[in-house]
């Protein structure tokens, strides 16, 4: 007989490269932790918000049924897998992680149609190396033992533990559905998309030199962008060409001058970021 | 007369010594940067340079002219080469004229290693090997794995 199925939004991360809580971060007008449980909830038989035993009584997670991690328990995703098996032992779990601001309904709900209940677990592949995306999964209740065994050997990557296990994998519906987000520039780059940025889209003209511009393949362009920012843009032209490079190890320049990365962008404006240069 | 440029043909250094003769200079001294045949183990082959010209002019000449200020001399000038170069070939020269020979070797050096931290050039090394890269790009650079890879195993939502 196949497990009924709960819902389980993962919110007790430390946020630390984001540097605030980023369950409460917002995309037009609703938290991450908001949307992800109005999604799983629809789809689901129960669904409850994972948090560690001091987030309990915090305002954002304390409206939500909750499943508090153990205390003393291994840390991250794990705890919070292993603290709902326990709760509900009868269920399989469909596990999420709060900050996948590109995931939709048509996604969620495929996991859950193609899900196999013979297998330990179903996921989809990461579009970016492959393997198993661990945190938007279907664990099935027999995963119970494998973490509990899993974990017993001093390991707690949920993803080790699907690509050691019977995981059946699936593509993913649209190349973006499972990215997450972690940091400022993220952030930035999935606001832009999500179309809730806070200025209208405008025309701006990029050039690019050296390792970038082999790697974005041309020389210069005009990007029609709601980017506020030069970093909002390179987060945004980051992710369109996968620059290897990150802000730490760049200038830039707006309209042939060097230029904060947080100054305003205007229409027009041209802009350029420098890699580490190398004359002489 | 500019005090830095970028060429795009090979330098004639005597041709450009001649630009800084003057009679109020009793020293004159010049630095060039050439193509070597190695780097950080490689066997070289070739360069190729490229710059963000418009900046790169600007930035490059508050650099000569804060030299010029900073050390009290009287004529310096930089030009540095973009495009392909070959070995031996010479990729920047530094010309400074003073009136005495201590403020124009200063000056020189402070042009050169300015050039080289501050101006937009970047260079791109061709080995033997058959590989090429980027100088001071290639290994700060992540890998694109470590963005989606394991970022969601290690973050609690």
């Amino acid at each position: 007989m196949t497990a009924p199925l709960y819902g389980l939004v993962l919110a007790g991360g430390h946020s630390k490269r984001m540097g605030q809580d980023k369950a409460a971060l917002e995309y037009s007008g609703r938290s991450q932790l908001e949307r992800a449980f109005g999604l799983l909830e629809k789809l689901v038989t129960r669904t409850f918000v994972s948090v560690r035993p001091d987030q309990a009584q915090d305002p954002l997670r304390a409206r939500f049924p909750q499943i508090v991690d153990m205390p003393g328990d291994t840390e991250g995703p794990a705890a919070g897998i292993r603290a709902a098996q326990l709760a509900h032992p009868a269920a399989a779990w469909l596990v999420l992680a709060c900050d996948l601001p590109y995931l939709d309904m048509a996604t969620l709900q495929q996991l859950i149609a193609r899900r196999d209940p013979a297998r330990l677990a179903t996921a989809f592949r990461s579009s970016h190396d492959g393997l198993p995306e661990p945190l938007c999964a279907i664990y099935e209740p027999a995963a119970a033992d494998t973490l509990q065994e899993f974990l017993a050997t001093g390991r707690n990557c949920p993803r080790k533990l699907l690509i050691n296990s019977d995981t059946l994998l699936l593509d993913q519906p649209t190349h973006k559905a499972l990215d997450n987000v972690n940091t400022p520039q993220e952030l930035a780059a999935a606001r832009a998309d999500a179309g809730s940025g806070t200025g209208a889209s405008r025309e701006l003209r990029v050039q690019y030199f050296a390792l970038l511009r082999e790697q974005a393949g041309r020389r210069d362009e005009t990007v029609a962008t709601r980017a506020a920012t030069p970093r909002e843009l390179y987060a945004e032209l980051a992710g369109r060409y996968r620059f290897t490079l990150t802000p730490e190890h760049l200038k830039v320049a707006v309209n042939a001058e060097f230029s904060d990365w947080s100054r305003p962008l205007n229409a027009g404006d041209s802009v350029v970021f420098i890699p580490p240069v190398a004359g002489g | 007369m500019s005090r830095f440029r970028f060429s795009h043909t090979p330098l004639d250094p005597a041709a450009l010594r001649a630009e800084l003769v003057d009679t109020h200079c009793g020293g004159f001294t010049a630095f060039e940067g050439w193509v070597r045949d190695h780097n950080e183990g490689q066997q070289v082959t070739h360069l190729e340079y490229e710059a963000f010209e418009a900046l790169g002019v600007r930035e490059g000449e508050q650099i000569v002219a804060d030299a010029c200020q900073r050390f009290g001399v009287t004529q310096a000038l930089c030009v540095h080469r973009l495009g392909d170069l070959q070995l031996r070939e010479s990729a920047v020269w530094v010309g400074v004229a003073a009136a005495h020979r201590d403020e124009a070797f200063k000056a020189c050096r402070y042009i050169i290693d300015e050039v080289k931290h501050r101006v937009p050039i970047w260079k791109k090394e061709h080995y033997v090997s058959g590989d090429s890269g980027w100088v001071n790009c290639e290994r700060c650079a992540t890998h694109a794995q470590d963005h989606a890879g394991h970022d969601h195993g290690h973050s609690h939502g």
